[in-house]
């Protein structure tokens, strides 16, 4: 089991987090479309995973025993890119080409023109899979990487993402921790309006995964989470991590109308200056 | 005549070995896993019928059974390929390329990973099974997406040797099979190369010249060989190339054997629309238009009943390529 986070590096992290929320701001605007909510609500799972959990190396994307984070719900990448220019994969400043032509930062990630992307995604309901197909092939060669696999709730209602599941579970992928962003969210509403997903513990339970929830915006005990599912044999663990949607920004927050939609330049220096404001204040709610 | 080059099956036009064309699939894959240890193959519930058993028997580390779940098999297989192995899929073409079309997009194309996708059981000759398990746009499906191969062998040897051409090439790639035995032409000793397409049957050299090309794919060629024979005895000299690859097509033959007969038959079992035929009229249109008649299924699904009596009533069997190739000769300028 890891060591627990001392007070310093947690607040780092936080620090961090804030950034690439801002980052992820300044993107969107720029780049007139694109999703807002969902990059927001994992900016701190994915600063975690960047800068505690995962073993990279942004100079060498392509190291061969690296940790794999696989990102199924695409529409989100924003966030990974944001997080991957912090953690130093490229330049902060390219951000700002996000769906750009020419840009390497597609609207939907695609493998073959950034390196560390891992898969290309944006159609949902198929990035469990691809990390199940990962995860069975390292195993088949005795790789002691871990795979990540971080998915949204709304993809729960495609068939191919249960598929995955009872295909890892059947297999007993250990190597296997998906992520699930329980934000509640999809484009037409509530998830639990649209198409229930609940109980979706024990849906997962029911298909051979060990479950853990969390507190999508507790850093440390996100962390502690990744580092129990390393610890489970003969089995895949899923994190179901609840996110607020848009966290960070208050005008933002728990509205699914900021789904799918980027901030307008106006809004954006207000949303700004709140981030910049609390810097290093962020604090889970749910703690 | 038989072109010699090709050193085809002496006895070829009495049909007496025949073999589907999933047979060399089955032996194919054994022999790319002997040569590549990262060749895995995933199945869908159809170990037996995608005769993807002897691999399993051979290589139970690198079989992996998917269940009836075609899109987690594209998926999966773009998960394995990304990591570094060479998978093959194996399903029938109405699932994989058809239920499961979206993830090979995605996960495949876009993503140009070399999954080797194999569709079983395509065209009318699956029979009694009907239209539900007719695959007769697989090839239109995987045709039109960049980055992919689309290959459609014409006997078991041909298949054999194609499944372990797609094991050593880089992209994705979409092999065709069949479920039926159907002729064998090819020997071990027959070229083939992915993109290169075969010509089978040419007049004699020194003589007149041909009147009608019949570009061929998969088992059809079978009969595009015995209509040319037929046609050559009613004074219509032909030319028959056994088009292998569909995607990417090979242009350079197409024209030249085009241009020599000034007139052209396409046949496929297969939708016309979207298939070997389109291929060839885009080529043709641009480089050399000439008349052109489409042997194939015309927008119509399949439905229950014996191999050869679908690939009569669809208009495939040698009658109705004999038909086509006058007509298309009737229509020469030149």
């Amino acid at each position: 089991m890891m060591e627990p986070l001392t007070d310093a590096e947690v607040r780092e992290l936080s620090n961090r987090a804030n950034a690439i929320r801002q980052t992820i701001i300044e993107m969107l605007v720029a780049a007139g479309s694109g999703h807002t909510a969902g990059p927001l609500g994992m900016a701190d799972i994915f600063t975690a995973l960047y800068f505690s959990v995962l073993a990279h190396d942004p100079k060498n994307p392509d190291w061969v025993e690296r940790d794999r984070l696989i990102l199924s719900n695409g529409h989100i990448v924003p966030v990974r890119y944001a997080t991957m220019a912090h953690a130093g994969y490229f330049p902060v400043e390219e951000c700002l080409t996000l769906r750009k032509f020419g840009s390497r930062l597609q609207g939907h990630p695609e493998r073959t023109r950034l390196p560390g992307l891992e898969t290309t995604s944006g159609p949902l309901g198929s990035g469990l899979s691809q990390a199940a197909g990962i995860a069975y092939a390292a195993r088949i060669d005795e790789k002691k990487f871990r795979i990540f696999c971080a998915l949204s709730d709304g993809e729960h209602d495609c068939g191919n993402t249960w598929e995955a599941a009872m295909f890892a579970g059947a297999n007993k992928l250990s190597n296997l921790t998906s992520i699930i962003d329980r934000n509640n969210i999809q484009i037409d509403g509530y998830t639990e309006s649209i198409m229930p997903l609940e109980p979706l513990r024990e849906k997962y339970l029911a298909f051979g995964w060990h479950v853990l929830e969390v507190d999508g915006h507790n850093i440390p005990q996100f962390i502690q989470a990744c580092g129990e599912a390393k610890a489970i044999y003969e089995k895949p663990t899923v994190i179901i991590a609840h996110t607020i949607p848009g966290k960070g920004v208050r005008g933002i927050e728990r509205d699914y109308r900021w789904h799918g939609k980027p901030p307008r330049k106006e809004e954006a220096a207000q949303f700004l200056n709140e981030l910049r404001t609390l810097r290093g204040q962020i604090k889970s709610e749910h703690q | 005549m038989i072109n010699s080059e090709m050193k085809l099956l002496a006895d070829l036009f009495d049909a007496k070995t025949q073999a589907p064309t999933r047979d060399g699939f089955g032996t194919g894959v054994v022999e790319a896993a002997e040569a590549d240890p990262r060749v895995v193959v995933l199945c869908a519930d159809l170990t037996e019928s995608t005769r993807s058993l002897e691999f399993q028997k051979k290589f139970p580390q690198r079989f992996v059974e998917v269940g009836v779940a075609e899109q987690n098999l594209a998926a999966l297989a773009s998960g394995f390929a990304t990591y570094g192995k060479i998978p093959f899929i194996a399903s029938y073409a109405t699932f994989s390329p058809g239920r499961n079309n979206e993830q090979i997009r995605t996960t495949i194309s876009i993503n140009r990973v070399p999954v080797k996708i194999c569709g079983m059981h395509a065209g009318v000759s699956v029979g009694p099974d009907g239209a539900t398990h007719q695959a007769l746009e697989d090839m239109a499906l995987m045709r039109v997406q960049p980055n992919m191969t689309v290959i459609s062998p014409c006997d078991a040897e041909e298949a054999r040797k194609a499944t372990i051409a797609a094991a050593k090439t880089d992209g994705p790639v979409y092999l065709r099979f069949g479920r039926e035995k159907t002729p064998m032409m090819t020997t071990i000793e027959t070229p083939f190369e992915i993109g290169k397409a075969n010509v089978m049957w040419r007049p004699p050299a020194g003589g007149d010249s041909p009147r009608v090309a019949l570009f061929a794919t998969g088992s059809l060629v079978h009969n595009a060989l015995i209509a040319a024979r037929d046609l050559d005895s009613r004074g219509i000299l032909a030319t028959v190339v056994n088009v292998h690859t569909i995607k990417p097509i090979d242009r350079e033959t197409i024209v030249r054997e085009a241009k020599a007969a000034g007139a052209v038959v396409t046949v496929e079992e297969h939708q016309v629309a979207g298939g070997l035929g389109s291929a060839i009229a885009e080529v043709l249109a641009v480089e050399c238009p000439l008349p052109i008649e489409f042997v194939g299924v015309h927008d119509q699904f399949g439905q229950s009943g014996t191999p050869q009596e679908l690939i009569a009533h669809y208009g495939m069997d040698v009658p109705h390529i004999i038909e086509a190739a006058q007509k298309a000769a009737a229509r020469r300028t030149a």
